[in-house]
């Protein structure tokens, strides 16, 4: 899968795949991790052949990488746990004020990639501008979601809201299937696409780059947003206690309904940030909807620092894990450690 | 201002109060008393739209809010302070201030309200940047009602404001209900210090097991052998 690719600056997808429209399945990627490269994985990739890096004889690869490759794989965990951060903080805004797993936040994602996807290939509208369009669509999504489907189940007993986001879930990926196929889309030609900075050792690509600090800034203005503004007021309050926040003449319904909106807009601008470097398909999201729980669970529910530094963790792990122990680890290593951590701390590392 | 005629409530199908009416007129200070259990805070909750009424008539300015989801009944200026003060712990005091301003649109207004309470409670501003757990527990209960007064309700329903207070205190938070009808707002309270509520209030009603069981002046009530009997322990 394309997901396993570690350093997607390097990779080579994005070219194999513009030689060769119509390409469905996607081949493994296996020059983003310069330590697992060669290890039992296939290279005969047509590119490759043009790739400097095969140049150089395999020891002075090593004696100059030695420290650079720590490093280089380092900030590529630290910017990919950035946009997890994001994604996990959409998930737990929803979760903390309503106790509600939206199961479908991977999916939200998965729209707002194809949003992207369409922007560009028909209006030509690049994501790096697009993005406020994603960002409005899946919060609509999410609201819509909230009026339409959980309003009825919220205050059900049991599974009932778990199921329901469930079955949304199964929903848009087998829509997203039926209208735009199973295949996997690339946007080739973005602003960012193949540039990059190279900061001594470290590669740099421009998409990470952008998707890193473009997460950052948002999860940091929804923290300000929570915390300063009137309506972020009256979501703290409904989620802390919703009969108190009623007789403040709060309209919890309405802040249930936003607040499902704004889970949305922050997988909506996460999605616009990786669909230059992530291929679009129906199960694009369904990684993310993964990490972002475990991200939550680390976090502390509804905390939205708890969330930044528990995505920062899964990141910086999940590419030291693919680097040492091979990318088929990577999530072992995720999982491993939200096992241990929820042994320890079932709060989460952050706690309330 | 507001006129309760027939009010059934309860929860989970099963009414805990019966066929209650009562009055509150302009600038009057009405407390309802009663023992634990006899149904005063589900009163208030069914008022202010906590809870569903299952049958009879509410009216507030001439308006029927039976029904009304509570936030909008806190629009209209009944303003319900709970039992247990319910205020937001793990927020700062000034956010659970400006939460009581929540559905004041100008930011002007809101300032002059904040002002106006800086003044009743000197302590809050003090305080407020700390968050509301770390007060103590009359500051707490002045909080609450701060809280309540933000919005410039015209009535403003407390429940049991001296409960869990230490003696000394509750005498001086009982005082500020006083001090705010001066100001204005209708008042109307719950308590189980029934003596001190009837000294303090212009009318009151007795309920007992869910039903009004006695109602006068607070004077008239103080006097009434079953409430010197049941209540004040003579
Ligand atoms: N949330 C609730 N669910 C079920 N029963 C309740 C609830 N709250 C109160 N009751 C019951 O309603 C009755 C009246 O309670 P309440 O209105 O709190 O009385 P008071 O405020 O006078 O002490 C009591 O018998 C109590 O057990
Ligand atoms: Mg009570």
């Amino acid at each position: 899968m394309h997901e396993g690719c570690q350093n997607p600056a390097t990779c080579p997808m994005g070219r194999v795949l513009s030689r060769r429209p119509g390409w469905g399945a996607v081949p493994e990627c296996n020059t983003g991790n310069p330590a697992t490269t060669g290890k039992g994985t296939k290279t005969n990739v047509p590119s490759l052949r043009g790739d400097p890096r095969r140049r150089r004889s395999p020891l002075v690869h090593v004696a100059v990488g030695a420290v650079g490759v720590v490093l280089q794989v380092l900030t590529s965990g630290l910017m990919m746990g950035f946009v997890y951060a994001l994604v996990a903080v959409g998930l737990s805004i929803i979760w903390g004020v309503m106790d509600v797993i939206n199961f479908a936040h991977g999916e939200f994602l998965m729209v707002s990639m194809y949003s992207a996807f369409w922007l560009y290939t028909l209006l030509r509208l690049d994501p790096l501008f697009s993005w406020p369009i994603e960002m409005a669509i899946v919060f609509a999504l999410g609201y819509l979601t909230y009026k339409v489907i959980i309003r009825r189940v919220v205050d059900a007993p049991g599974l009932a809201a778990l199921l329901a986001t469930f079955g949304l879930s199964l929903v848009l990926r087998n829509l997203a299937q039926f209208l735009w196929t199973p295949n996997y889309r690339f946007l080739n030609e973005t602003l960012v696409t193949d540039k990059r900075l190279i900061l001594g050792p470290v590669v740099l690509g421009m998409p990470q780059i952008v998707a890193a600090i473009g997460s950052v800034v948002m999860t940091i203005l929804v923290f300000y947003f929570v915390q300063r503004t009137r309506m972020g007021r009256a979501i703290q309050a409904t989620s802390l206690d919703k009969d108190a926040a009623k007789l403040m003449g709060i309209d919890t319904e309405k802040v249930y309904a936003f607040t499902f909106g704004l889970g949305g807009a922050c997988v909506g601008v996460a999605g616009a940030l990786l669909s230059s470097f992530f291929p679009v398909h129906p199960e694009s999201g369904a990684l993310y909807s993964l990490l972002a729980f475990v991200i939550v669970a680390l976090g502390g529910f509804g905390n939205i620092k708890g969330a930044l530094q528990a995505g920062v963790i899964i990141g910086v792990a999940e590419a030291l894990g693919g680097f040492y122990l091979g990318t088929q680890f990577k999530y072992a290593v995720v999982f491993l450690i939200y096992l241990l951590v929820m042994q320890v701390r079932p709060s989460g590392l952050f706690g309330w | 201002m507001l006129r309760v005629e027939g009010l059934s409530a309860g929860y989970d199908g099963v009414p805990v109060v019966f066929d209650v009416s009562f009055e509150v007129a302009e600038g009057e200070i009405v407390a309802i008393v009663g023992s634990n259990g006899a149904g005063k805070t589900t009163v208030l909750r069914a008022v202010s739209g906590l809870v569903r009424p299952m049958s009879g008539r509410i009216e507030f300015m001439g308006r029927d809010i039976s029904g009304l989801p509570a936030h909008a009944i806190t629009s209209l200026g009944l303003v319900h302070v709970p039992e247990g003060r319910r205020l937001f712990a793990k927020m700062t005091v000034l956010d659970n201030l400006l939460l009581g301003a929540h559905t004041v649109p100008d930011e002007k207004l809101v300032s002059v309200a904040l002002g106006e309470v800086y003044e009743i409670f000197p302590v809050l501003k003090e305080r407020a940047g700390q968050k509301a757990e770390t007060l103590s527990g009359g500051e707490q209960q002045m909080l609450a009602i701060a809280r309540g007064l933000m919005s410039r309700p015209k009535l403003l329903m407390v429940d049991e404001m001296s409960l869990g207070l230490a003696p000394i205190l509750v005498d001086r938070v009982l005082d500020v209900l006083t001090e705010i009808s001066k100001r204005g707002v209708t008042v109307l309270m719950v308590e189980q210090k029934v003596e001190k509520a009837l000294e303090m209030a212009d009318r009151a009603y007795v309920l007992q097991t869910g039903r009004v069981v006695l109602s006068g002046t607070g004077e008239e009530l103080l006097g009434h052998p079953d409430v010197k009997k049941a209540y004040l322990g003579m």
